[in-house]
């Protein structure tokens, strides 16, 4: 595509959408969003970039391959939902703890966010790999 | 116990690291895991015979009551030693039969897999782990017997293994599962205790035949014995752990797992005993048919899977305990005969008997190991096959077992007789042109078959120890406390006489081989029609009607594949509801807002414009439109989470829609009239019953709604606000992991679909250009689509 005015607000737009994907993500277990959304902001971030650009520079910017992705998301989901059992729990128990930072104050961190990861990770990969598959013809 | 599991798993994962660091050295390395773990069986030994409680158990889903157990006791810790001992010395012997190959990583691999899953299996006390187990050998096993992936015949006889085994076990879980009904707990040591209920369940008679023909198939039972034989194809290593220490005695080990649980009646003597004495006989008949080395002795160890099934099947004291003793001594002298053959084999490429002979002088060692192993099986003095056999039959020796005993007599003399041609024959004949070069494999070759043999002699000689295992090995099988007292020699008794019979039976008739050839000739036609010719007739004509059904669901074409899930929904969903969807209308909410209707308008504007768009650029635009108002929906009553997923979504659709269409040319031409009219009947079908389905979720209540346990748990439980990711992450979360798992699995589809492009892509294309021409008259715009998305059926079997 080779309009000017598209180009320039993809490319002033495009880190406003991965942050935006990011907080998403984050604010997802207590308010609108969590890792599919999250997931679908970056690769709909991705997909516009293919578009203007190409999706060989996609896949550089992405950096990692959408296989990777997809490969260590499930995993990180399945040893979130494993890691309970060490304790002797059933699997996928959440298991949290609240940990006292400097800055940014008491945060409660627990498997069901690791879990969130790895379906914001799997859900990146796969649709990118939709698009990639769909641009590199 | 976990842990070994866990050890002999990751000693899998890392032994192609190992072949490539030390190469087939790596195999002494690799041993010691299995070892290590038959060392400390060993260690736990006293404790098995005080009968203390040694468990281990993981929570599954405990509000189901759910739970991964594992349970020591005398017959875990028996087979256990056997899985484990004999699986050592098998990853030393493949060192050596597979040196300098690249794919002996692989093979330690895969035995070390099935090795877990096979102590995992005899380990289990929960009925639900065995399963889990159980399967898990089905499918090691496919991957071993189809090792030579490059040879056709080997992935047949794995995929024979693998459906015959596998079919079993579907037939196995509803059985294991009607037994945890019955005796209201999967734990198998609790079920022992309720064992006199669940004899008398009215369920009893099917919950027998449902495992039964799970452990039939799995132990190679008549008429499930045929896979057995072909499962040859694997390399000898594989074949020798197979048949010495685990798989085919899967079968036998439920049988004898669920005695206590299940035995001692009629149905269970009625169903089992008779099976396994045919078995028995056929085998031995069949073992003498064959002439490849590794046929005699699969059709022997369906031979002696049948006696073992027999004994179990009588069920009592002694046969249990005989039943015992005849498989510890198959394990050691099947173990050694399999790699024998894997020598002799390995050093003439040859193992039709015909073509072997005179071996004894190039390969001394092995000729040995042969021997101790031969002597074993035909039951000749000092060996622990001896004494096996004496307790074999002493155990059927009263009067009302007279037949089983005479079929046990008439198949040993025709092993005693194989025997004859595995060991005698290719050690003593004359020289044969294949035998020419033949020199003696190096330590690990002969090394652990010499183990096995002498293995057996000292069991035989000194077999006080072995007794304490037996018995208590019988005391789980039977549930309360054995002696056993075996012992080498009873003094001259009938026993002994019969024992001698067979001997003397066995050489006569090894002497007079030649004269089978007549009998067998005229037995051909019935063996041609066997349970292996309906194997293959069925495994055709399921093909057959795979092929026609895919033909006529699976065409090809995209808008069919539509028609048909739309088509069935509504077809389904008016069938189940019928006419109780209009019931309630009156209780429907009917309070409409000025911009809900505006909302409405507009989608049914973009429907309409997307019907009647002239470019696609328009109708994908006006259907995103459609998309969009249905997020605003969601957002009018309160989901914001599924209108935020709604937006992100439609606008990829819209952005990918875009890239698959923007290089393909504009309509060249509307679909017909005919076409249209068919599209929006079946459209408007789909649209009413959605609605009405719609209308009737909002006036059908339940008492009380799912929802108010999620609203109400949500903070406390899962530590969140947004009950809707509290859910996703947390209350559901399984279903979420199997939704990602699927999510990759399609990756993986269109990934491999890409990566067939450069090779192929040309015929697909040009296929597709021409069937474009005529279907263009047809249906322009779906074909159109079908260039875009959907692949030709040239691609559908890739």
């Amino acid at each position: 595509m080779d309009s000017v005015i598209l180009k320039t607000a993809i490319r002033f737009l495009l880190p406003l959408l991965l942050l935006a994907s990011v907080f998403l993500f984050l604010r997802g277990h207590n308010d609108p969003g969590g890792g599919f959304v999250g997931g679908l902001v970056v690769s709909g971030a991705i997909a516009l970039y293919a578009i203007i650009d190409s999706a060989s520079a996609a896949r550089q910017m992405l950096r990692v391959s959408p296989r990777i992705l997809i490969g260590s998301g499930l995993l990180i989901s399945l040893s979130s939902g494993l890691a309970p059992l060490l304790t002797g729990r059933p699997f996928l128990t959440g298991l949290w703890t609240t940990a006292t930072t400097v800055g940014l104050g008491e945060l409660h961190i627990g498997t069901p966010l690791f879990f969130d990861l790895g379906v914001y990770l799997v859900v990146t990969g796969v649709s990118v790999v939709f698009i990639f598959s769909l641009l590199e013809e | 116990m976990f842990l070994w599991l866990l050890v002999i798993l990751t000693a899998g994962i890392l032994a192609p690291a190992v072949n490539r660091l030390i190469g087939s050295r790596g195999g002494w390395c690799l041993a010691l895991v299995p070892a290590g773990v038959f060392t400390y069986l060993l260690k736990l030994w006293p404790s098995v015979m005080n009968q203390e409680e040694i468990s281990a158990h993981i929570d599954w889903v405990p509000a189901l009551n759910l739970a991964v157990s594992l349970r020591l006791d005398g017959l875990s810790l028996l087979f256990g030693l056997m899985v484990t001992g004999i699986g050592a010395l098998i990853l030393v012997y493949a060192g050596g039969y597979l040196k300098g190959d690249d794919r002996l990583g692989r093979l330690w691999m895969l035995l070390l897999f099935f090795m877990m899953a096979m102590l995992g299996l005899v380990l289990a006390d929960n009925l639900l782990t065995l399963f889990i187990f159980w399967e898990l050998t089905s499918i090691t096993s496919y991957l071993l017997i189809g090792f030579n992936s490059d040879r056709p015949e080997s992935r047949a006889s794995a995929l024979q293994a693998l459906l015959v085994t596998g079919g079993g076990g579907l037939v196995l879980l509803p059985g294991l599962l009607l037994l945890g009904v019955a005796g209201n707990s999967f734990e198998i040591s609790t079920l022992v205790g309720n064992a006199e209920a669940i004899r008398q369940h009215s369920l009893y008679v099917p919950i027998l035949l449902m495992i039964l023909v799970g452990a039939f198939t799995k132990s190679a039972q008549f008429p499930f014995h045929f896979w057995l034989p072909n499962a040859m194809a694997a390399p000898t290593p594989i074949s020798a752990y197979l048949h010495s220490a685990t798989m085919v005695k899967a079968g036998v080990y439920l049988i004898a797992r669920l005695h206590p649980v299940l035995g001692g009646t009629t149905a269970w003597f009625w169903m089992i005993a008779p099976i396994g004495t045919i078995t028995m006989a056929l085998g031995a008949v069949l073992a003498l048919r064959a002439t490849d080395l590794k046929q005699i002795l699969a059709y022997a160890t369906i031979s002696v899977l049948g006696t073992l099934t027999m004994l179990l099947g009588i069920g009592t004291e002694a046969t249990l305990t005989a039943a015992l003793a005849v498989l510890v001594a198959h394990a050691f002298y099947k173990g050694g005969l399999f790699m024998v053959a894997g020598a002799v084999d390995h050093a003439v490429h040859e193992r039709d008997i015909h073509k072997l002979g005179g071996l004894r002088s190039a390969m001394p060692v092995t000729f040995v190991a042969a021997c101790l192993a031969g002597f074993s099986m035909s039951g000749v003095l000092p060996t622990f096959g001896f004494v096996a056999k004496e307790a074999w039959y002493e155990a059927i020796g009263h009067l009302a077992e007279i037949p089983f005993l005479t079929a046990s007599i008439l198949s040993n003399i025709g092993l005693v007789a194989a025997v004859g041609l595995v060991c005698v024959k290719p050690f003593f004949a004359e020289r044969t042109e294949a035998t020419q070069k033949a020199h003696e494999g190096g330590p690990a070759m002969w090394g652990p078959p010499l183990g096995l043999g002498i293995g057996g002699l000292l069991l035989g000689l000194m077999p006080t120890r072995i007794s304490e295992l037996l018995a208590a090995g019988s005391h789980a099988v039977t549930g309360h406390e054995v002696p056993v007292h075996l012992a080498l020699w009873h003094g001259v008794n009938v026993t002994l006489l019969l024992s001698l019979l067979t001997l003397a039976g066995g050489i006569t008739l090894y002497w007079q081989r030649h004269r089978l050839g007549g009998i067998y000739a005229s037995l051909n036609p019935v063996i041609h029609y066997g349970p292996s010719s309906v194997y293959a007739w069925l495994l055709k004509n399921v093909n057959q009607l795979a092929r026609v059904q895919t033909a006529i669901l699976q065409n090809g074409y995209q808008r069919f594949y539509l028609y048909t899930m739309i088509g069935i929904t509504v077809f389904s969903v008016w069938i189940a509801l019928g006419g109780r969807i209009f019931s309630n209308l009156d209780s429907l909410p009917l309070d409409y807002r000025v911009h809900e209707v505006l909302l409405v308008g507009l989608i049914l504007a973009a429907s309409f414009a997307a019907v009647r768009a002239k470019t696609w650029l328009l109708a994908v635009g006006s259907l995103g439109i459609v998309g969009f108002s249905v997020a605003g929906i969601f957002v009018l009553f309160g989901a914001p989470d599924l209108a935020m997923t709604q937006f992100v979504i439609e606008t990829l659709t819209v952005l990918l829609f875009v890239m698959a269409f923007s290089r393909l040319p504009e309509f060249r031409r509307l679909s017909s009239g005919r076409t249209r009219r068919r599209d929006a009947l079946i459209a408007i079908g789909a649209g009413a019953t959605i609605s009405a389905l719609l209308m009737f979720a909002m006036t059908v209540r339940a008492d009380r709604p799912v929802s108010e346990y999620y609203v109400a748990n949500s903070v406390t439980e899962g530590h969140g606000r947004n009950v809707v990711n509290v859910i996703l992450v947390d209350f559901r979360a399984l279903d979420t992991l199997g939704e990602i798992t699927v999510l990759a699995i399609a990756a993986i589809g269109v990934y491999s679909l890409l990566m067939l492009r450069p090779a192929k892509l040309t015929t697909i294309e040009s296929a597709l250009d021409e069937r474009s021409d005529d279907s263009a008259t047809t249906d322009p715009h779906t074909a159109q689509l079908a260039t875009g998305f959907s692949p030709g059926p040239e691609q559908e079997g890739v």
